[in-house]
């Protein structure tokens, strides 16, 4: 079903934990629907310096977790948010389309510990720059994603 | 089985001698069977499996029945090819009642008692469920069935090989059964049908097997089946009392040594073979990888694999919530397990689940 490099990533997962005092913290998914993961970063000028996960979900989930905070390790912000689902799927050689967008949300846990980097420092204006209006609401609001919403009936 | 493969090829249905050659194979098989579940003899037909069964028992009886009356009951935790025939016969102007189970899983006979009208025409409850073991108390049920003159269908796929099926014991009416859950040939199942039920066929063609299920027989499976209800019959029982011996100690391991496992099903009215169990703050198929990787073959009620994310119908049904069927576990034990491989389970378990709840948020958040 995974492919290779999925199953690697889920057997050694990177960058597992917690950041100790985190410049941001995006956390996305629902334990309902089986899925949740949380990302801290430590931003250092304006680049992600350090990058974690914690993952409660399937192995696509926990493998889309590692792989994310590995492309983002080193990043500048603009580069990281430009990370994609679609980005994270083929940097992992594929995923089944079931989980395309289900268990494939660390693309969206890393905008959103941007977004509450830029936040904390009260840097709006950068929000919008980047382009992390829609992700910032949502988190205001306390949705998950679109396609989550439609596909996790709770 | 094979001969019937390559050179005894004859149609159960011709006259010429390899077709009765073919019939006397046929027949053999379904008394074997039928011995096998303590029925008459003759009251088998044979079908593709189980789905078909439990499509005949239900469609077949209710549209047979339907001038007496169109009320069905049933529970929330059969298995889907005895729940979307009943959905499609709601479509057809057909009220299901689908009875709730308790936390063990536990149809209650008071219950399917009070639910029962003067339009009711089927009572259809699994002998045992597949997913939490859990056996249904249906002698009960099939006694209050008789004394309503209502008919009684018990899905036995999960139970048969397992536990005494007796369908004059459990006053059944209908009965379903599959070779590939007693390690006969798979794409062949069989339905019990008490002589004198008013059934009618789902499937028109030729007229085999009673006129209730067209179509040239597998004579090949079907003699599988037969040699598999055979031998079943006269291994189950040893064979059981091990299996739940396993079993036990399987589950009695993981719930000491894994802190926050709990076992979804029932504690004692259990099929041996079934051992379900959750574990608080992971997700099942991430067990499942990790298990997979030390050989070790487990399931999950966890539908993170399916489209509609929806857990398994069954814990939903027992009162889990969402988080907690999304972390269960399902291991069936078999012939061929071993306790060398329970002990492997026990080393390997609690490494994994430790693993995974590492990785997860809400390990710690809720500690």
């Amino acid at each position: 079903m995974y492919s290779e490099k999925v199953m690697e990533h889920f057997r050694n997962p990177r960058n597992v934990g917690e950041i100790e005092n985190p410049d941001g913290v995006g956390t996305v998914g629902n334990p309902v629907c089986g899925d949740l993961m949380t990302i801290t970063i430590k931003v250092n000028g304006d680049v992600i310096e350090d990058v974690k996960f914690k993952t409660f979900g399937c192995g696509a989930a926990i493998a889309t977790s590692s792989m994310v905070t590995e492309l983002a390790k080193g990043k500048t912000l603009e580069e990281a948010v430009k990370i994609s689902k679609q980005t994270v799927a083929e940097a992992l050689g594929g995923l089944p389309p079931q989980k395309m967008h289900c268990s494939n949300l660390a693309a969206d846990g890393l905008r959103r510990a941007i977004v509450d980097y830029l936040k904390k420092r009260g840097e709006m204006d950068r929000i919008k720059e980047l382009g992390l209006e829609r992700d910032l609401e949502k988190m205001e609001k306390g949705e998950e994603d679109d396609e989550h919403e439609e596909t996790c009936e709770t | 089985m094979m001969p019937y493969l390559t050179e005894r090829i004859g149609n159960p249905s011709s006259l010429h001698s390899p077709g009765l050659e073919a019939r006397k194979a046929l027949d053999e098989s379904r008394e074997r069977i039928s011995k096998f579940i303590n029925g008459d003899g003759g009251d088998i037909i044979f079908t593709s499996g189980a789905t078909e069964s439990n499509n005949i028992a239900i469609i077949g009886t209710a549209m047979r029945n339907s001038g007496k009356g169109k009320h069905i009951i049933t529970s929330s935790i059969e298995h889907m090819s005895v729940i979307n025939p009943c959905k499609y016969l709601q479509k057809q102007g057909f009220e299901i009642t689908y009875l709730p189970v308790d936390r063990n899983g536990r149809v209650d006979p008071d219950i399917v008692e009070q639910e029962i009208r003067e339009d009711t025409i089927l009572i259809s409850i699994q002998h045992a469920n597949g997913e939490i073991g859990t056996i249904q108390p249906i002698e009960k049920i099939g006694k209050i069935a008789s004394e309503r003159d209502v008919y009684f269908h018990i899905d036995a796929v999960a139970s048969l090989g397992k536990i005494e099926v007796d369908v004059k014991r459990a006053n059944v009416d209908l009965l379903t059964i599959s070779s590939n859950d007693i390690y006969g040939p798979r794409g062949v199942g069989g339905l019990y049908i008490r002589k004198g039920v008013k059934i009618q066929p789902v499937m028109f063609g030729g007229g085999q097997e009673q006129g209730l299920r067209s179509g040239t027989e597998n004579v090949a499976g079907i003699v599988g089946f037969g040699i598999a209800a055979e031998i079943m019959r006269k291994e189950y029982k040893g064979e059981a009392e091990r299996q739940a011996r396993l079993r036990d100690k399987l589950i009695a391991g993981i719930l000491e040594n894994i802190e926050e496992s709990y076992l979804n099903g029932h504690p004692t009215e259990r099929l041996p073979n079934n051992a379900n169990l959750r574990f608080s703050y992971i997700e099942g198929e991430s067990l499942i990888l990790n298990l997979d990787m030390e050989g070790i073959y487990a399931s999950t009620g966890s539908a993170c694999s399916s489209k509609t994310l929806q857990p398994s119908h069954v814990l939903m049904a027992i009162g889990l919530k969402h988080e907690e069927a999304h972390g269960s576990l399902l291991f069936t034990l078999g012939r061929g397990t071993t306790e060398a491989q329970i002990d492997h389970v026990m080393e390997v378990l609690p490494k994994v689940v430790e693993k995974l709840r590492e990785i997860s948020p809400l390990y710690k958040k809720e500690r």
